[in-house]
């Protein structure tokens, strides 16, 4: 028997939101197909360090374990991406994991991703259909369109978008590029389109898409190959048009 | 209805970019490349400039008070954002970094310009050929209007890209790449008519004529 494969591992851990960060190196035995999950598993069922001290089961958040949740978003290697799908034959070791720190960082790899569902929130990203009697069926989406909607309701919220945006950070309110594809997309909704200008007006308040500096690396970054510098861009139009509608008055057609 | 100043401040910052301040740039550098004919056609043409009507109207409300506001917004742009090529080495990250790198030397640079030239005729300096030979003749001073010449092509050519972005003038991946052509003969045109117009204050041949 040839010498037991091993997988070496740099974590970048946080005891609490308010602790300073520090490293810690692991070493697992090699699986075949391991990804990095099953890897942190495997950490959290020994967690001892290379030096042979004890620590604390590393801790990280996951959900689908197959790419369509964003839960498991951490930087791999320097890179922003799903650690499900982070396959770790196919990674330099040893691996790097650290949080995505754009995010307040709530424990090790855990961080919280709330401002990109309040900004969701913000500009209304989704269809309102309730109605205090049944409305009946909505107006058809052409099959084309539709298509093209299904590319841009990819995005999972994962906020890979965010970390890699040199405008998203602690000084700045940029909503960043995931919730603005996301007014896009329910602007292009045949119903949803009926709350357009609020879908605009709330992306050109304080805090909107204003400050997108175009550095085009969220279209680079977003593991679901979203178009999202097309989507700033178009938004952009829109806003310029809607400005002018805001300023000198439109007859709403 | 939300509040928006930043979205009619970052508007307003990137058309005054272009106009006026990019307008009046290559008005600047199309009168500089009169050097290139001899010191007495840069004369007239740089007397024609001083001696247009309303000139004093002219200067604050097209070139200073844009150009104040264009760069005071500009450098709160500028650190605001936080820099990450060396994560992401992607060409327009690299643009972005570089579009804020010389935005900041232009801030230095049109500072210490308008000092040497426009404030001092304003104390009754002549503003003339031999006033530009003599301050080009110190190499650093070569040297940094250099720099600030290529920085004020390229953040001018960049800005364009960009402009054409914000206000959703170009917004297919294919329509910009075309404008990044674009772009890029807008920097090498005139990169090359203001770097044209520097060399010519160094000959002394032309200094004569």
């Amino acid at each position: 028997m040839s010498e037991q494969k091993t997988v070496r591992f740099i974590v970048t851990r946080q005891d609490s939101p308010d602790a300073s960060p520090y490293t810690e190196e692991f070493e697992i035995p090699h699986r075949e197909n391991m990804n990095v999950i099953s890897a942190l598993m495997e950490i959290r069922r020994n967690p001892v360090t290379v030096d042979g001290k004890d620590s604390a089961p590393v801790v990280w958040d996951m959900n689908c374990l197959e790419e369509v949740c964003g839960a498991c978003s951490m930087v791999i290697n320097g890179k922003p991406r799903q650690s499900c799908t982070a396959l770790v034959d196919q990674l330099d070791q040893p691996i790097r994991l650290e949080p995505m720190k754009t995010f307040p960082v709530v424990r090790d790899l855990v961080v919280d991703r709330s401002r990109m569902f309040d900004s969701l929130k913000k500009v209304k990203a989704w269809i309102p259909i309730d109605g205090t009697y049944d409305l009946g069926p909505g107006p058809r989406m052409a099959e084309n369109k539709r298509q093209w909607a299904y590319e841009l309701s990819k995005c999972m919220t994962c906020g890979v978008c965010l970390e890699a945006c040199p405008n998203v950070n602690s000084k700045s309110d940029f909503i960043g590029p995931a919730p603005v594809s996301q007014v896009r997309l329910f602007n292009a909704h045949p119903t949803g389109e009926m709350n357009r200008e609020d879908r605009l007006n709330a992306l050109m308040g304080d805090g909107g898409l204003s400050n997108c500096g175009n550095s085009q690396n969220c279209v680079q970054a977003c593991p679901k190959g979203i178009p999202l510098t097309t989507s700033i861009a178009a938004l952009n139009r829109d806003m310029t048009m809607q400005s002018f509608k805001n300023f000198f008055g439109s007859d709403k057609l | 209805m939300p509040q928006n100043q930043e979205f009619f401040n970052r508007r307003l910052h990137s058309l005054l970019g272009v106009i006026p301040v990019g307008v009046f740039l290559i008005q600047h550098f199309i009168i500089n490349h009169f050097a290139v004919y001899g010191a007495s056609s840069f004369n007239a043409a740089a007397h024609f400039m001083e001696s247009l009507p309303f000139r004093y109207a002219l200067e604050i409300f097209v070139i200073f008070l844009p150009l104040l506001y264009h760069a005071i917004y500009g450098l709160y742009i500028a650190f605001l954002g936080k820099s990450n090529t060396r994560r992401y080495g992607f060409f327009r990250n690299i643009m972005f970094m570089l579009q804020r790198v010389t935005g900041v030397f232009l801030v230095i640079f049109i500072a210490w310009h308008v000092w040497e030239t426009r404030v001092a005729a304003a104390f009754g300096a002549d503003v003339n050929y031999d006033m530009m030979a003599d301050i080009l003749s110190s190499p650093f001073m070569l040297v940094f209007y250099i720099a600030g010449v290529l920085a004020a092509t390229f953040h001018f050519a960049n800005g364009l890209w960009s402009f054409a972005v914000s206000w959703g003038l170009t917004v297919t991946p294919r329509s910009q790449k075309i404008m990044t052509y674009v772009s890029i003969t807008v920097f090498l045109v005139l990169s090359y008519i203001g770097i044209r117009a520097i060399i010519a204050f160094l000959d002394p041949a032309l200094a004569n004529m």
